[in-house]
């Protein structure tokens, strides 16, 4: 227990300061606490929730929400593959635990091992459990937040895209080939020119995921890795 | 404005997509079934082209045609591109930019 929310203590500032930055988009937006609360706990993904007060705040279609959601979290499954053989034996933490596995999480817990003498399965199920905790309290507190500050917020919506700023600089750093990136900056801007500013996502998602594919001879290396072994 | 029913249907569709997402690996890729080449590929690849579009999504509404021309967003945005590269500490980056941003769009 204590191993585990020691592990837990980098994620809780972060998620604690992003999730009232959450809560006071999504007050701002014209939706209390209880939807932050709702959306903190059911969703639970950072990223997702931010542009989420988009689609709520626009009146999304189904449609949209559908295939928007499939694109900003698409990742996750790849979370959830690199953790299949880890948590294949964790019993009744199980179902929680990927349904908790969020970026931070993952990065906690695709490292290492559990601490000597913990039961590792225990032991993720309260990293994964803590971090949710911090994510839903920063979540209300931005709601309570939003209502209460006595002066003008205008600009804490900057929070989000600072957050993808932020995000797509640290993956330039780490990356040797930038082309990935670029397609993705480039073939959004493209069709938002094109489509305009109200219905660019979905036509950048299929030409992301089409120019990707059509590149993929190039790009790919660590396909023909796993193919190999 | 967005009914409140219309609302909870996008609440519930955005958690349940993610869930699945989360989810289908675990129910695909059971013990010793390799995972295609195409898809993992797709995992190396796709998150950096997906937070590429994601930059451009929040700054689609940036007005750049009429002053300040941008100038907000396009400095906030560097402060944390020049943040992120120098400290590598991102809660760092987002909250100095945002804090950035904020006093920008007071003063231009």
């Amino acid at each position: 227990m204590r191993q585990a929310f020691v592990k837990s203590l980098p994620v809780m500032a972060g998620y604690v300061v992003l999730g009232i930055g959450f809560g006071i988009l999504l007050h701002d937006a014209g939706y209390g606490a209880a939807w932050s609360f709702a959306m903190g706990l059911l969703i639970y993904a950072g990223s997702m929730q931010y542009v989420g007060v988009g689609l709520l705040a626009g009146g999304a279609s189904a449609l949209t929400a559908i295939l928007t959601t499939f694109m900003v979290n698409a990742r996750h499954l790849f979370y959830s593959i690199s953790m299949i053989g880890r948590y294949r034996d964790a019993g009744r933490y199980k179902p929680y635990m990927i349904f908790a596995l969020t970026d931070e999480t993952y990065s906690l817990l695709c490292d290492g091992a559990a601490p000597d003498g913990a039961d590792p399965n225990l032991y993720r199920f309260l990293v994964s459990a803590f971090d949710q905790c911090y994510w839903v309290v920063g979540c209300v507190l931005g709601s309570i937040l939003g209502a209460a500050l006595p002066f003008s917020t205008a600009g804490v919506e900057f929070s989000m895209t600072a957050l993808f700023a932020a995000s797509f600089t640290q993956q330039w750093l780490d990356t040797k080939d930038h082309t990935p990136a670029l397609v993705g900056l480039f073939g959004t801007l493209v069709c938002l020119l094109i489509f305009g500013a109200d219905r660019f996502l979905i036509p950048a998602m299929v030409v992301i995921t089409a120019a990707l594919t059509a590149l993929r001879p190039r790009l790919d290396r660590a396909g023909k890795e796993a193919a190999e072994r | 404005m967005t009914s409140n029913a219309h609302a909870a249907l996008l609440v519930a569709i955005m958690a349940a997509v993610t869930m699945l997402l989360r989810f289908l690996p675990f129910l695909i890729f059971r013990k010793g079934r390799p995972v295609p080449a195409y898809i993992s590929y797709l995992g190396d690849v796709l998150p950096q082209a997906i937070i590429g579009m994601l930059v451009i999504y929040c700054l689609k509404d940036t007005v750049l045609t009429a002053a300040p021309y941008g100038a907000p967003e396009l400095l906030a945005v560097a402060a944390v591109a020049a943040l992120q590269a120098w400290r590598k500490n991102s809660l760092v980056s987002i909250l100095s930019g945002t804090a950035v941003y904020m006093v920008l769009i007071r003063l231009l």
